[in-house]
């Protein structure tokens, strides 16, 4: 069975919010209409997004690390706000293991966004129904594009590869590997919804220095170790700099 | 939660109806078996169910207003399987087209006699329709209920205390009413009705009071480390990516003080319990049976803000995303 998903790698994202603009420029263009945009450059614009990059600091002045935490809908492999649907509106599917919205279903009742834990979900208020991150199942599959573009709008916008996104119940994929290899992880375990997608933690990239790094080994003559050192009698070259 | 006020009423008003039918068939019931005297000509029920209609019908048409395309509402029978809502929607008219006939057959008097009991008792077609009621008046309650009981992350409501409050509460208001009812109507039955809405209120107090304890002493389960994903015991937001409003910014979050939260609290446990109990106490004491109605009323409004408070004292997991706006 297929599930795709994102693997968002926390380690390498600099929250520079593209995959939030290309979502919103690819959703609203698309042939489900326009997501509402309410007063976009007034006072106290709102509207329709299915990313969103939220910032956090961890740790206490000066031991710090930003996180930059893209956030949108994980697509989980028992997703709690599919049964919950009265209509039939809100659905997994079998193929590729997408949750999705038929918006021609949809009353607008917004009891899903109630049952979802991670607030994925935002109703449309111009449209009237309920919409969520489609996982760009009109790009994915679309025949139009080359097939290297057929890959969510995000994870083409992300300037550092920080999303990948493939079938994680596929053991070689790209995005199992890193799950596999990174620690990915899922968002809110303790609710037993098994998000598909998967988070990488940030990782220490540390500096190991040895011996011979310092000291080269092919150096015959050993200059290195030739350095003039004066006695501890003589002046040093600060005293003599001192004058 | 941020709640509709057309969910305040739906769950209030067919709270009364279902609590009120529940009431008209008890006195059946009582008078069956001979333990109350039968209500002379059939006005008593066709009345008393009209009323209980009318809450179910205004119940229904305020759940039509927190619906984006309440258009499609037929739609929302189809997933009766896997949802509680769904399942709400069937039963609902269902109750109704009950009521309905219930009302209908004491009005035109159709006792077709279905089963004579070995004591000599005739079940006939409104004892029949009284009970298939009374059966879906309970499984309306715990439709309803479960609609908020079955989301395991709001845990202020996934207790079967909330089940047994909706019982509880919708029975409560539906006697009182009902001994108002008869206070208008049928006098000699306003001691029993006043009785049983005296006994079911305060049932009613002690299960909204221990769901109140359970509630205060909640331990979140979620945190902003499994949020995220971080296991550091100092995280801070710092943005949440917008600066404007949303759904994730109005949907969850009720908007108001703890101070409000804490004195709607007070306010509900001596509307919706306390004073009522004094009224239905004092009636049944001797004083004017007017009070009944001022009781209902004041109940009715009780319930309001409890189901206000409900709504509001569940915390969303999601609120622990949007902390901070920038």
């Amino acid at each position: 069975m297929t599930q795709l998903a994102l693997v968002i790698d926390l380690n390498v994202c600099v929250g520079c919010h593209a995959c939030v603009t290309s979502c919103k420029q690819w959703n609203t263009s698309g042939s489900a209409g326009p997501l509402a945009d309410f007063e976009p450059y007034g006072k106290d614009p709102s509207g329709v997004f299915f990313n969103r990059v939220q910032t956090f600091e961890v740790g206490e002045y000066p031991n710090t690390q930003t996180v930059h935490f893209p956030k949108s809908c994980l697509h989980c492999e028992d997703p709690p706000c599919v049964p919950v649907c009265p209509t039939g509106a809100s659905y997994k599917r079998a193929s590729d293991g997408i949750v999705l919205v038929d918006y021609d279903k949809c009353i607008g009742c917004k009891y899903c966004a109630w049952a979802c834990p991670y607030g994925a979900r935002e109703v449309d208020s111009e449209r009237k129904v309920m919409t969520k991150c489609t996982l760009c199942v009109d790009r994915i599959y679309s025949e139009e594009l080359p097939e290297a573009e057929r890959k969510p709008a995000c994870v083409m916008a992300c300037p550092t590869s920080a999303r990948l996104f493939g079938d994680i119940h596929d053991p070689d994929s790209e995005v199992s590997l890193a799950i596999r290899d990174n620690a990915g992880y899922a968002l809110m375990p303790e609710w037993g919804t098994h998000p598909a997608n998967h988070y990488v933690p940030r990782r220490k990239t540390p500096m190991h220095i040895h011996e011979d790094e310092l000291v080269r080994v092919d150096n015959p003559l050993k200059v290195d170790r030739l350095l003039p050192k004066p006695a501890k009698s003589e002046p040093s070259l600060d005293d003599v700099m001192s004058w | 939660m941020r709640l509709d006020f057309s969910v305040l009423l739906l769950t209030t008003l067919i709270g009364v109806g279902q609590g009120f039918f529940l009431a008209l068939f008890t006195v059946q019931l009582y008078a069956l078996f001979g333990l109350l005297a039968s209500q002379d000509g059939p006005m008593f029920y066709a009345h008393g169910s009209l009323i209980s209609f009318a809450f179910l019908v205004a119940g229904l048409v305020a759940s039509f207003f927190h619906l984006g395309r309440p258009a499609r509402a037929w739609r929302a029978a189809a997933m009766w399987r896997t949802s509680w809502l769904s399942r709400e929607v069937i039963v609902l008219p269902a109750f109704m087209g009950i009521v309905f006939s219930f009302g209908a057959a004491h009005f035109v008097d159709f006792r077709f006699v279905l089963a004579t009991l070995p004591s000599g008792i005739a079940i006939d077609s409104t004892v029949m329709l009284g009970v298939l009621g009374t059966v879906l008046a309970f499984a309306l309650f715990v439709c309803t209920a479960m609609i908020y009981a079955c989301l395991p992350f709001l845990r202020e409501w996934a207790s079967t205390l909330t089940v047994i409050n909706y019982i509880l509460l919708g029975g409560a208001s539906g006697f009182t009413l009902a001994a108002a009812f008869a206070s208008w109507i049928a006098s000699d039955l306003t001691r029993f009705f006043a009785g049983w809405a005296l006994i079911i209120t305060l049932l009613g107090l002690a299960s909204r009071v221990a769901s109140l304890i359970r509630n205060a002493r909640l331990k979140p389960k979620s945190s902003l480390q499994t949020a995220i994903g971080i296991k550091h015991p100092r995280i801070a937001q710092k943005a949440m990516g917008f600066m404007g409003g949303s759904f994730n910014t109005l949907e969850f979050m009720h908007g108001k003080s703890n101070a409000v939260l804490r004195s709607v609290k007070w306010v509900f446990l001596a509307a919706a319990f306390a004073l009522p109990v004094l009224l239905l106490a004092a009636t049944l004491a001797g004083a004017p049976a007017g009070l009944l109605t001022l009781a209902f009323v004041v109940q009715y409004v009780g319930l309001l803000a409890e189901r206000w408070f409900f709504f509001a004292q569940a915390n969303h997991p999601q609120n622990l995303y949007y902390q901070a706006v920038a």
